[in-house]
């Protein structure tokens, strides 16, 4: 059973993302890439940010990372959260990738209990149709 | 040169309106369309103008009120101005304003309204999911949907970074609702709030609590801005437009609002450096100079970070600043948000704060500052675009 209740919004692939959510479904987290300059840039953007070039690589990120930031969410901005509340959105990084922040969400944890700096690790939310979600769990 | 192209183009708001503001749902007796309409025919009454004299029109943040029809409406003959700034909601107050002064400036149009409309109990309700964000695949299915949840994670990591805790962000709340109180217009006029009701009222999104997040209303407010020549003729005394600015920093635009990827060194910010020294620069004042300031709080914790990024007090030195009482009217520092904010007075995406701040600078405040010369005005902080503006009275 995914992490959400099925009427959670997904995502919605298009020509920018579309690359990032075939890796998902892959079970694979990767991240856009300049081919020229190595810049790591998230989300999707059509041209490098840093030389402008249009040529992208996406390479494969640690499974594992650390929370930058969090918030704790006590309401249900969408019916769809009702059953998680309260629940652990946190910006995530990855070693090696600096610049790039995914969101995601803490999960089988308590709330209370989260910091920033905390080590996690990713595991993948089946949230049908062939789609997985990265989100992470404390790192043990 | 007091003839120069540019002094007698020199921009002033001659007339501000404002619906009456209520709870969200409160109005329902006429539409969002209606209520905006009329605020900005009270503004243009306030000025002594007609509405036959308007001929721009400039909003923000997708105003729904659209200005073709506001042209309709009003019975505007030619209208020569019909714009809106992009970006991040209520970053586009002040950003509305600099457009209007950029067309004024430039001759492109003579007497420009700038608006906003927002009635949240007849559209889409701003603390819910809804269509349409900003790279919404990477925030909506991790349930990151509104913004008191994407500014929430900002001021954790500012909480965490630097010495401010749930007392100075009580501050930001409690000073608005202080205010709020000698304001009969406000919606929280006749409901003080201690500090106990403070830190007891609920979380909506760790760290901020409800009180530490903007109402949730329907209203409209306008201000009418014109050149100091043709206020000249006009009843009230024109306040001076010193500067506005709208801009950001790199990165925002997948920002706090987005996927939180602007860069380390501005995260734990308002995105408001650069316009802030733009705004300073263009006016010729340094923070210590103004006088009092309507900051945009959507959320307490953006406020603290705005005293930071426009000079009011060193970085990571908020929390110590608003607890000296720095914020209070009548003898604060820097008395801010005397109208009572869109904490405790209504959300109208920061045109009520601009309308406040024409107000403090004619004298006729609720929670007036003595001899006041100088406003500063922000528009959405955390956002891309934001803005910001200096008001003056000679």
């Amino acid at each position: 059973m995914a992490y959400f209740s099925e009427t959670m919004p997904r995502p919605e692939p298009n020509m920018d993302d579309g690359k990032f959510w075939d890796s998902c479904a892959e079970r694979c987290l990767r991240i856009q890439y300049c081919a020229d300059c190595d810049q790591a840039r998230h989300p999707p953007t059509p041209l490098c940010p840093k030389c402008q070039s249009a040529k992208v690589e996406w390479r494969e990120v640690p499974d594992s990372g650390y929370i930058y930031t969090y918030t704790v969410v006590h309401y249900a901005a969408h019916p769809a959260v009702s059953q998680q509340l309260p629940y652990v959105v946190a910006a995530v990084t990855f070693d090696g990738c600096k610049g790039v922040r995914l969101v995601t969400n803490i999960t089988d944890c308590d709330p209370e209990s989260i910091q920033i700096g905390m080590r996690v690790k990713l595991w993948w939310d089946d949230i049908g149709n062939g789609l997985y979600l990265p989100r992470f769990r404390l790192r043990a | 040169m007091s003839t120069s192209m540019s002094s007698r183009r020199q921009c002033c708001v001659v007339g501000i309106g404002q619906s009456v503001y209520t709870k969200r749902g409160g109005i329902q007796d006429r539409s969002q369309f209606q209520v905006t309409a009329q605020a900005i025919k009270d503004a243009v009454s306030d000025s002594g103008l007609a509405t036959a004299d308007v001929d721009g029109l400039s909003s923000y943040s997708n105003d729904a009120n659209e200005a073709n029809l506001m042209q309709v409406a009003l019975g505007i003959p030619e209208l020569r101005l019909a714009s809106m700034v992009w970006g991040g909601g209520g970053g586009g107050s002040c950003g509305a304003i600099a457009l209007a002064c950029s067309a004024i400036e430039s001759g492109r149009a003579d007497v420009v309204v700038a608006y906003r409309g927002l009635c949240q109990g007849q559209g889409k309700r701003f603390g819910r999911h809804g269509p349409g964000r900003v790279n919404g695949n990477f925030v909506d299915p991790f349930g990151l949907m509104a913004p008191p949840q994407m500014l929430a994670m900002v001021v954790q990591r500012f909480m965490h970074l630097y010495p401010v805790t749930e007392e100075h962000l009580a501050e930001v709340a409690l000073n608005a609702r202080a205010n709020a109180n000698r304001n009969p217009y406000a919606v929280m006029h006749g409901r003080p709030m201690t500090r106990e009701e403070y830190i007891n009222s609920r979380w909506i999104a760790e760290p901020l609590r409800l009180f530490d997040c903007c109402l949730e209303t329907d209203g409209a407010a306008a201000v009418v801005i014109t050149t100091r020549e043709r206020a000249r003729d006009l009843r009230t005394a024109p306040i001076d437009i010193l500067s506005a600015a709208q801009g950001s920093g790199p990165g925002w635009g997948s920002g706090a609002l987005s996927g939180h990827n602007m860069p380390d060194p501005d995260y734990a910010s308002t995105n408001g450096k650069a316009v802030a020294k733009e705004v300073f620069g263009k006016a010729g004042l340094t923070a210590d100079e103004i006088d009092v300031a309507q900051i945009y709080d959507h959320f307490s914790g953006m406020v603290l970070m705005a005293l930071e990024d426009f000079g009011f007090c060193g970085k990571g030195e908020s929390g110590t600043f608003v607890a000296s009482g720095a914020l209070r009217w009548p003898n604060g520092h820097l008395p801010i948000n005397t109208s009572g904010g869109q904490l405790s007075e209504a959300y109208v995406h920061g045109m009520n704060l601009v309308v406040e701040g024409v107000r403090q600078m004619r004298g006729t405040s609720t929670s007036q500052i003595e001899k006041a010369k100088t406003c500063l005005v922000t528009g959405g902080l955390g956002v891309a675009p934001t803005s910001a503006l200096i008001l003056g009275r000679n």
